[in-house]
C-alpha cells in the first residue's frame, strides 16, 4: 500500500464510506497533498466504492478542491461583478506582472498559483482576494504588491 | 374512489389518482406538455423547465414533470404566462446550444429542434453563448460521438448510465456556466468505463451523443464493383426498423427489410439469426461440457454458472467491473462475430469468392457491436471479420437516401447460404430469448424429448421483470447424459446492466447457485438496444417484444438444432461443435480492463 492509499484508507476509516463521506475525505487529501490528483481520485473511488466519474464531478463542483498541482500559496481573486467594478482588473494585472504568471498558472518554483474564485462575500470591501485561508480586501495595485512582497520574503526564508 | 383527487386542467375538471404528476394528468387528458429532461425510463430531474405550468394561487410556475397533483389544483398548461416563459426557456437553451441544425446528425429527429419549431423560435433575443465557449468533439470511440456544444445538460444520459446501466461513465462536472456532462477526468469515452451500449445515445434529446455512423463507407463498398458486399441483420432490427420509417411500434418488417437491402445493392442479404442458431449449438454444447466437467470430473477450474456472451455491452461491462470473473463467460463469440468469421471463410469458399473481396456489413440494434467488430481479436478469418456495423437507425437512413417507399416493397426471403434461421434465432433479440433458445436445444440433446413447455414457449424466462429465474429438472436423460438425471438446471436472466450487477454480485459472493445465466446489456434485451429507433420506452419495448415472439411463433422451425443450414455447416465445414475449426473461428477470449 502506497502513501496515498494508506492516507485514503485512514481517512475513510475516520469519515466513513458513504457518499456523504466524500467531501471531508477530499478536503483532507487536499490539505495533505495540496491537490486531488487523478490517482487519488481513483483510489478514493475504490476505497469508498463509488464511481470515479462521480468523484471527479464532486471534486470539480467545489472551487476549493484543486484537481491540478498548485503552488504553496494559492491566490484566489474574486471574479464577480462588485470586485470588478472596484478595480479588480488592475489588481489582477499587478499580480500577474509581479509573479509573471497568468490566471490558472503556477510559478515555476511552485510557490504561487493564481486562480479566480466566485464571490468571497467581501463586496463591501471590494476588491478582495484570498491567499490560502487569509482574506485581503480593499486591494489596490500598490497594496497587493506589498502583500505579495511579504509572501515572497517568507518564501525566501523557508 | 378514495385515492382519486379532483383537479382542473385549463378549466376542465379531471379526476386523477393521488400521486400522479401534473404531466401525467395532462397526458391522460390528451394534452401534451413539452418535456426535455423527462424520460419514462428515468427518475424525474426537473432541470430543463420547459414543462412549466401555472397553478392557480401560486406566483411561481411549476415543473409539470416534478409536481404531484393535489386536491382542488387548478392548472393552466397554456396560459399567456406559461407560453411566454416556455418560449424564453427554449430561447435560453438555444442560446447555449450549437444550433447548426442542417449539419447535425439528429436533424429531423431532435427534441430541441422540434420544440423550437413548435414554438416558432424565429429570433434570438439572448446572447449566443455557444460560439463563445470552446468545445471539443470526442470522436475517438468506435461507437459513440460526444459533442458538448449540442448538450443542453438535461442529464438524461447521466441518469441513463447510472440508473439503467449502473456504469456511471458519465457525470456532471463543474458548476454554473462551466457545468458540463463529462467522464472521469474528462477523458475520451474510449478510455473510460463506457460499455458503448449506446443507451445514452438513445436517451439524448439532441445531437450531443450520437452513434459513430459508417453510412458513407457502406455506400462506397456497395458502389465498388470489385467488392462483394454481404449484409447480416440482427433479430431485433426487424421489429424496430418500421418505427424509423413511419410504422407503429411492434410492426414486423422482416420481408420488406430484406427487399430493401437487396434494392440498396447488397450482393447477399443474410441473417444473423443463422449464427444465433449456431451460437446455441456451440454454447449449449459448452454448457453441457462444463456441467460434465464439474459434476463427473470434479474439475475445480471450470466455472459455473456459465454466462452468455452475445451482448458486447455486457462483455465490456464484465471486463471492466468483474475482471476476475471472466472465466464465467462462455467463450462463444457473439452471433455477429461468428457470422463475420464464417462470411470470409465458409461462405467465401462455398461461393468461390476471394475473402479479401468480401465486405461484411452488419445491421444491429446496438452501438456496442461497432466496438466489438473493432476488437483486435476479431480477425480470425484472416481479415477483419465484420467490416462495418450499422445501427437500425443508420439502415433507415440508407433506405431514405435511396428513396425507397418501404411500405410498397413486397416481402422477400433471405438469400442462401447463411440466411436460414429458426424461431430460436429470432428470440435472441429479446431478454430471456437466448436462454429460451438454449433450453429448447439443450433439453432435447440431453433427453431426446422436447422441452416440457406448451408450444415450446418457456414462459418463466419471458417478460420485462428485472431478473428472471427458472429451474428445469432433467428427467430420464439419454444414456450419454445419465449424470444429469434428476439435476435441476437453474437459470437466471438479467437485462440492463444495473440488473447484471445484482446477479454478478450474487455470483461474486458465492450466493448464486445458478448453472446458466443470460445477460443482455440493454433494458428489454437487444430490442431496447442503443442503436434502436428513438424514442425507446417501456411501452415501445413491450410492443417490440410481442412482435419478436409473434415472429418466433410464425415460423415452422423453432429449435436451433433443426436449422438445416447449421447442420450443413457442421457437415461441410466445421466438423463438430467445439471442434478445432469452431474453436478457431467461433470462440474468443476476454480482456481484463480497469474499473476506474
Amino acid at each position: 500500500m502506497d502513501s496515498i492509499q494508506s492516507l485514503i484508507k485512514n481517512l475513510a476509516d475516520q469519515h466513513g464510506r458513504k457518499r456523504e463521506s466524500l467531501l471531508p475525505i477530499m478536503q483532507a487529501i487536499v490539505e495533505q497533498e495540496n491537490y486531488l490528483s487523478e490517482y487519488s481520485m481513483v483510489e478514493l473511488a475504490r476505497e469508498v466504492d463509488i464511481p470515479a466519474a462521480d468523484v471527479y464531478g464532486t471534486a470539480t463542483f467545489y472551487s476549493f478542491i484543486e484537481t491540478k498541482p498548485a503552488g504553496k500559496y494559492i491566490i484566489r481573486i474574486c471574479k464577480t461583478i462588485a470586485c470588478a467594478m472596484k478595480g479588480k482588473n488592475q489588481v489582477l494585472f499587478a499580480i500577474q506582472d509581479m509573479l509573471k504568471i497568468k490566471l490558472g498558472e503556477t510559478t515555476p518554483d511552485k510557490r504561487f498559483s493564481l486562480l479566480e474564485s466566485n464571490c468571497l462575500g467581501w463586496c463591501h470591501k471590494a476588491p478582495a482576494m484570498l491567499i490560502n485561508n487569509e482574506v485581503y480586501t480593499e486591494l489596490t495595485p500598490e497594496k497587493v504588491r506589498e502583500i505579495l512582497a511579504d509572501y515572497m520574503k517568507k518564501n525566501g526564508q523557508n | 374512489m378514495a385515492n382519486k383527487i379532483n383537479i382542473s386542467i385549463n378549466g376542465f375538471p379531471v379526476d386523477i389518482e393521488k400521486g400522479k404528476t401534473i404531466l401525467e394528468a395532462a397526458e391522460k387528458q390528451g394534452i401534451t406538455i413539452p418535456t426535455l429532461c423527462y424520460h419514462k425510463d428515468l427518475c424525474v430531474a426537473g432541470n430543463c423547465r420547459v414543462c412549466v405550468v401555472e397553478v392557480a394561487g401560486q406566483n411561481r410556475l411549476s415543473a409539470a414533470c416534478a409536481t404531484p397533483c393535489e386536491e382542488g389544483m387548478e392548472i393552466l398548461t397554456n396560459s399567456l404566462k406559461v407560453r411566454n416563459s416556455r418560449k424564453h426557456i427554449i430561447e435560453l437553451l438555444l442560446a447555449e446550444h450549437n444550433a447548426d441544425c442542417t449539419k447535425c446528425y439528429r436533424n429531423g429527429n431532435c427534441e430541441l429542434q422540434k420544440l423550437s419549431s413548435d414554438y416558432k423560435i424565429m429570433t434570438q433575443d439572448f446572447i449566443e453563448l455557444a460560439p463563445l465557449k470552446s468545445y471539443s468533439i470526442d470522436t475517438f470511440s468506435p461507437s459513440i460521438i460526444k459533442d458538448d456544444s449540442k448538450c443542453i445538460r438535461c442529464q438524461r444520459c447521466v441518469r441513463t448510465c447510472a440508473e439503467l446501466q449502473g456504469v456511471n461513465a458519465l457525470t456532471v462536472s463543474h458548476k454554473g456556466d462551466q457545468m458540463k456532462i463529462t467522464t472521469f477526468f474528462e477523458k475520451h469515452m474510449r478510455d473510460v468505463v463506457c460499455t458503448n451500449c449506446g443507451q445514452c445515445v438513445n436517451h439524448c434529446p439532441t445531437g450531443a451523443l450520437v452513434e459513430k455512423n459508417y453510412i458513407e463507407e457502406v455506400w462506397e463498398a456497395i458502389a465498388n464493383p470489385n467488392k462483394h458486399v454481404v449484409v447480416q441483420t440482427a433479430p431485433a432490427v426487424r421489429v424496430g426498423l418500421g418505427e424509423e420509417l413511419g410504422l407503429e411500434p411492434g410492426t414486423r418488417v422482416t420481408g420488406q427489410m430484406v427487399a430493401a437491402l437487396k434494392r440498396l445493392g447488397f450482393d447477399s442479404v443474410l441473417d444473423t439469426d443463422f449464427t444465433a442458431d449456431l451460437t446455441i449449438i456451440e454454447e449449449g454444447t459448452e454448457l453441457l461440457t462444463r456441467l460434465k466437467k464439474v459434476i463427473v470430473d470434479g474439475d475445480k477450474d471450470v466455472k459455473l454458472p456459465m454466462a452468455t456472451s452475445c451482448s458486447p455491452g455486457w462483455i465490456k461491462y464484465i471486463e471492466h467491473l468483474y475482471p476476475e470473473h471472466l472465466g464465467h463467460l462462455s467463450t462463444c463469440k457473439s452471433p455477429q462475430q461468428m457470422f463475420g468469421a464464417l462470411a470470409k471463410t465458409y461462405y467465401a469458399k462455398a461461393r468461390n469468392i476471394e475473402p479479401n473481396k468480401i465486405v461484411s456489413v452488419s445491421i444491429m440494434p446496438c452501438t456496442a457491436k461497432k466496438f466489438e467488430a473493432f476488437r483486435p481479436e476479431m480477425h480470425d478469418s484472416g481479415y477483419r471479420d465484420v467490416d462495418y456495423v450499422l445501427t437500425t437507425r443508420e439502415l433507415a437512413i440508407l433506405i431514405k437516401q435511396a428513396g425507397l417507399d418501404f411500405n410498397k416493397l413486397e416481402p422477400v426471403k433471405y438469400d442462401r447460404l447463411m440466411g436460414e434461421s429458426t424461431g430460436a434465432g429470432v428470440i435472441f433479440g429479446v431478454t430471456g430469448g437466448v436462454m429460451e433458445a438454449a433450453l429448447r436445444t439443450v433439453y432435447e440433446i440431453v433427453t431426446g424429448r422436447e422441452v416440457p413447455f406448451e408450444n415450446l414457449n418457456i414462459k418463466p424466462v419471458r417478460g420485462m421483470e428485472a431478473i428472471k429465474e427458472a429451474t428445469i429438472k432433467i428427467e430420464k436423460p439419454l444414456k450419454e447424459w445419465a449424470f444429469l438425471d434428476g439435476v435441476e438446471v437453474k437459470c437466471a436472466v438479467a437485462h440492463g446492466l444495473i440488473n447484471a450487477k445484482t446477479v454478478m454480485d450474487a455470483v461474486k459472493s458465492g450466493k448464486a447457485d445458478y448453472h446458466f445465466i443470460e445477460f443482455m446489456g440493454c433494458p428489454g434485451g437487444c430490442l431496447g438496444g442503443g442503436g434502436q429507433p428513438i424514442p425507446t420506452n417501456p411501452e415501445i419495448r413491450q410492443k417490440r417484444a410481442e412482435a419478436i415472439y409473434a415472429e418466433d411463433g410464425s415460423l415452422t422451425l423453432r429449435k436451433s438444432h433443426e436449422n438445416p443450414e447449421v447442420t450443413k455447416l457442421y457437415k461441410d465445414f466445421l466438423g463438430k461443435p467445439l471442434g478445432e475449426k469452431s474453436h478457431h473461428l467461433l470462440h474468443t477470449k476476454y480482456t481484463k480492463r480497469q474499473r476506474y
